[in-house]
């Protein structure tokens, strides 16, 4: 292996560059050129920033999803807690008795960033251990319950009306952008380079994770969980550890995600956009780590072509026909595209090959 | 393991014990009091016809299915109750009526699964590749390698394994459980579906994992087959143990006769 580049790592340095090249461009602007102008408007830091989030989610889901085959339609919970745990813990931290010494520092938003993750993975550790038993439709329909279950509790104040903690519909606004010490991650084009930072060393780990005996071990569980057990495969551990993985991951998104818009609101981790990461992990290519980025730029890209010209094609069309056109593209792409734009095996609807003489 | 017992009764201990099994599904029983005893570096078989529970007690020894009552011992030890990764982690490997091949995985990677247990890299290790995985990884694929070559699948190794023909299917199933390096290993019905040559073959391949010390258990339909392979048989019948003895005096035993007879019988009469 020494010497020669892998086609992960020409591919990983494509990407690092293209990061660095963008977030150069937008920071500095040279002779007026910009990202929006040398795409007609579609290519925009936001979409990126907001590509880049999924991509950490995603790359989670997929190792779940694509390659464990447990489904998940409740995937933006975990999203949704990592958001709101570091909007709370930020914004509302005297609510709650945090010091200000402590609220007030530069590390604070990073260390609750990291410790909403670590708890959100060892949640969903133990959640795991009971819905993980259940299997497809079961599997599904739990998730779904789970993360429909999640988004009330966020919208109702996580049932403690007087601590306002979750701002009910209205959710938390003034999150505090992230520092480094005195440095500010902000402008927009160094918020980019963050989140495709952690999103590229995400990738990174999924990689490994996917040659390794583990990841092995789950992609047997795939196939034939009965056999992968006769093998003394530990089922049971490695599903609800890859539950765990994919919900820090989620949860660290979400955290990003907060810190960028400065506001959230429950409505962004509801039912929809679960189904718009399944969406996104479909087109990407379920059982691949690389289906993940080209998944959520696929999909953003196309809901914003949706969004700026289907008002042209159907006249009144709003709001709620995004749930209908990611139901339709979803079925679509199942259907007639099993392996998305990378993945090399189909995903978990896969049917396993008859073996009968 | 509050007690050593001294070396020449360990060489005696049965490697597994069933003892008094009973199992039902719902109203209807599917093993009645069944106990036997396989010893260490035997070939022992089970007959028995079509729905005589064999199947049924392979899934209890393996842990996929508890009994009703009875208990099941493996190296003294009773495996009631552990989950079925860990009874394959004590050393019991097997394989499927229904071969259970890891689709969408290459036929290396299927026997890289077995040699799973053997491994100790765990999600750290993995996520970040350190120098340990990556060393234990090395060995792996040497080891795969070598099994494959063992039996003559070595070129075949990056095929998809779905893309086997069903008699290499069966093959690669059973490296498969070999690769867990077990110390009893379970077949049910290699046989079924392999043409006269295939299962010369496959006679000659369960001897030579026998005398590399590997205790055996083999459910099989086909009599001679099994006449010419187990150094003892134990015959189902009905959900009971009716006969058990050297393959010789089970193939003269007037109710293993009687039952494969009324098998036949049955058969007509369908």
């Amino acid at each position: 292996m020494r010497g020669r580049l892998s086609g992960s790592t020409v591919g990983f340095l494509i990407a690092a560059a293209l990061v660095l090249a963008i977030g150069w461009l937008e920071g500095t602007r040279p002779g007026g050129v910009s990202l929006p102008r040398l795409t007609a408007g579609l290519l925009t830091l936001d979409l990126l920033i907001r590509a880049g989030v999924f991509t950490i989610i995603l790359v989670g889901l997929n190792l779940l999803m694509g390659y464990a085959g447990q489904v998940s339609l409740g995937q933006a919970a975990f999203y949704g807690l990592g958001a709101f745990f570091s909007a709370i813990l930020t914004v509302k931290a005297r609510n709650i008795g945090i010091p200000d010494v402590v609220a007030g520092a530069w590390w604070w938003a990073w260390v609750v960033m990291v410790v909403g993750a670590v708890i959100i993975g060892a949640l969903s550790y133990l959640i795991g251990w009971a819905i993980l038993r259940l299997r497809g439709h079961y599997l599904a329909m739990a998730t779904l319950g789970l993360g429909i279950a999640v988004f009330i509790i966020l919208r109702e104040n996580l049932g403690l009306p007087r601590l306002n903690l979750t701002g009910g519909f209205d959710g938390v606004v003034g999150i505090p952008r992230l520092r480094i010490g005195a440095y500010l991650v902000w402008p927009v084009h160094r918020y980019f380079m963050l989140v495709w930072a952690v999103a590229l060393s995400t990738i990174a780990l999924g990689l490994n994770l996917v040659r390794s005996r583990i990841g092995r071990a789950l992609r047997a569980i795939h196939g034939s969980e009965l056999a992968a057990e006769s093998l003394a495969v530990a089922a049971p551990r490695y599903k609800a550890q890859i539950l765990a993985i994919s919900a820090a991951l989620a949860a660290l998104a979400g955290s990003l995600y907060a810190h960028f818009q400065a506001a959230v609101v429950p409505a962004t981790f509801g039912f929809v956009p679960s189904l718009q990461l399944v969406l996104m992990s479909a087109v990407g290519g379920m059982a691949s780590i690389w289906g993940a980025p080209f998944g959520a730029l696929a999909v953003l890209l196309l809901e914003e072509l949706l969004r700026t010209k289907l008002a042209v094609i159907f006249p009144g069309v709003k709001g709620e026909f995004e749930a209908v056109a990611f139901g339709l593209l979803l079925v679509l792409v199942l259907l007639f595209w099993p392996r998305g734009l990378t993945g090399r095996t189909p995903g978990p609807l896969r049917r396993p090959a008859a073996a009968k003489g | 393991m509050l007690q050593t017992p001294a070396r020449a009764d360990q060489a005696a201990a049965p490697l597994l014990e069933v003892r008094r099994i009973t199992k039902a599904f719902g109203g209807l029983v599917a093993l009645q009091d069944v106990s036997f005893v396989i010893w260490p570096g035997q070939i022992k078989g089970l007959i028995g016809p079509n729905g005589a529970g064999k199947t049924t007690l392979f899934n209890l020894i393996t842990g996929i299915l508890p009994p009703l009552s009875g208990d099941i011992r493996y190296r003294g030890r009773s495996t009631i109750g552990l989950p079925q990764y860990q009874i394959a982690g004590l050393g019991i490997a097997r394989t499927f009526q229904n071969v259970q091949i890891f689709a969408g995985m290459t036929v290396l990677e299927n026997v890289l699964v077995g040699l799973h247990r053997h491994m100790r890299s765990g999600l750290l290790d993995a996520a970040i590749r350190s120098g340990r995985s990556r060393r234990e990884e090395q060995a792996a694929h040497k080891r795969a390698r070598a099994l494959l070559e063992e039996f003559d699948l070595l070129d075949r190794a990056d095929e998809p394994a779905e893309s086997l023909p069903f008699g290499l299917q069966r093959v690669l199933e059973v490296a498969r459980a070999l690769a867990t390096a077990p110390s009893l290993l379970l077949l049910d019905e290699p046989g079924a579906g392999l043409s006269g040559a295939e299962k010369g073959r496959l006679t000659d391949r369960i001897r030579k994992i026998r005398d590399d010390g590997v205790t055996v258990f083999l459910v099989e339909h086909d009599m001679e087959l099994m006449m010419g392979l187990a150094d003892e048989v134990a015959a189902l019948d009905q959900t009971m143990l009716i006969a058990e003895g050297p393959p010789a005096a089970i193939q003269n035993d007037p109710a293993v006769i009687a039952a494969y007879l009324g098998e036949e019988e049955r058969g007509d009469a369908s």
